[in-house]
């Protein structure tokens, strides 16, 4: 079964992964934030680097402030950022 | 009103289209945030020592989600302070020393009102609104961190934080 959802990064996560937004299909067990962001940490490379430190990683999820805890699902925007910095 | 936008805006006619549409307001506080020049704060008590000359600050923003927090701000602030008119302006992209970056306008009945619900704004849009800022200057670029200060500021207004840490 497909769970497309859609990735998009933003500052220097966008740099590290080397791409503004991606679909992926992650696996069934993947049903949380925390467990999304374990998954894509293990594709290594970019996504390794770019999730090395947690602690300095926001998620929004469908544009609202999501924690480890969040569901996340097939159809979802999920946005991966640095803590915001305007004003 | 929320604009997000990245033209400049002018202080003076944004005043006046508020006030048109708030009509018998007693009092009217204008915030305008400002590229600064320098960047960084020095630790040593040396005024040259950690700071860093800007060339220029890009400004990245997430379309939508940011129209929407600064609208749940605005929205809060309303709900908080006898507010008759409010208006936000955040621009993004490539702006210089000297250039405008963010107006807040804030108008009721009474000054204190009026003050407060600025004051709140300001603060809960800089650690709410998804915007990072990019500086470039002769040392190169880098990416601003976000400071502990702005999460007191945010914090003494007595609500829960929505960001938060992947890592909890």
């Amino acid at each position: 079964m497909l769970r497309a959802m859609k990735l998009v990064y933003f500052a220097w996560l966008r740099e590290r992964v080397g791409k503004a937004g991606e679909t992926l299909n992650p696996p069934a067990n993947v049903t949380t934030v925390g467990a999304l962001l374990e998954w894509l940490k293990g594709q290594g490379g970019g996504y390794a680097e770019a999730l090395k430190d947690l602690s300095a990683v926001r998620v929004a999820v469908n544009q609202e402030y999501a924690g480890p805890e969040a569901t996340v699902g097939a159809n979802d925007e999920v946005a991966l950022f640095p803590p915001v910095t305007g004003g | 009103m929320i604009k997000v936008q990245t033209e400049d805006f002018d202080v003076g006619v944004e005043l006046k289209t508020l006030m048109a549409r708030a009509k018998g307001v007693g009092g009217i506080v204008t915030f305008t945030g400002i590229v600064r020049e320098w960047s960084g704060e020095s630790s040593s008590g040396d005024p040259a020592s950690g700071r860093r000359q800007l060339a220029a600050m890009t400004l990245e923003h997430y379309p939508g989600m940011t129209e929407r927090q600064l609208a749940d701000i605005e929205a809060e602030a309303v709900r908080r302070w006898p507010i008759e008119a409010s208006l936000i302006i955040h621009r993004y992209g490539r702006l210089e020393p000297g250039a405008n970056i963010v107006l807040v306008i804030t108008a009721s009945a009474h000054r204190q009102a009026a003050f407060e619900a600025n004051e709140f704004l300001v603060d809960w849009l800089k650690t709410k609104a998804p915007f990072w800022k990019l500086e470039a200057g002769p040392q190169g670029q880098a990416w601003v961190e976000a400071k502990a200060s702005d999460d007191a500021a945010a914090d003494k207004w007595g609500m829960k934080p929505t960001k938060r840490s992947a890592a909890e």
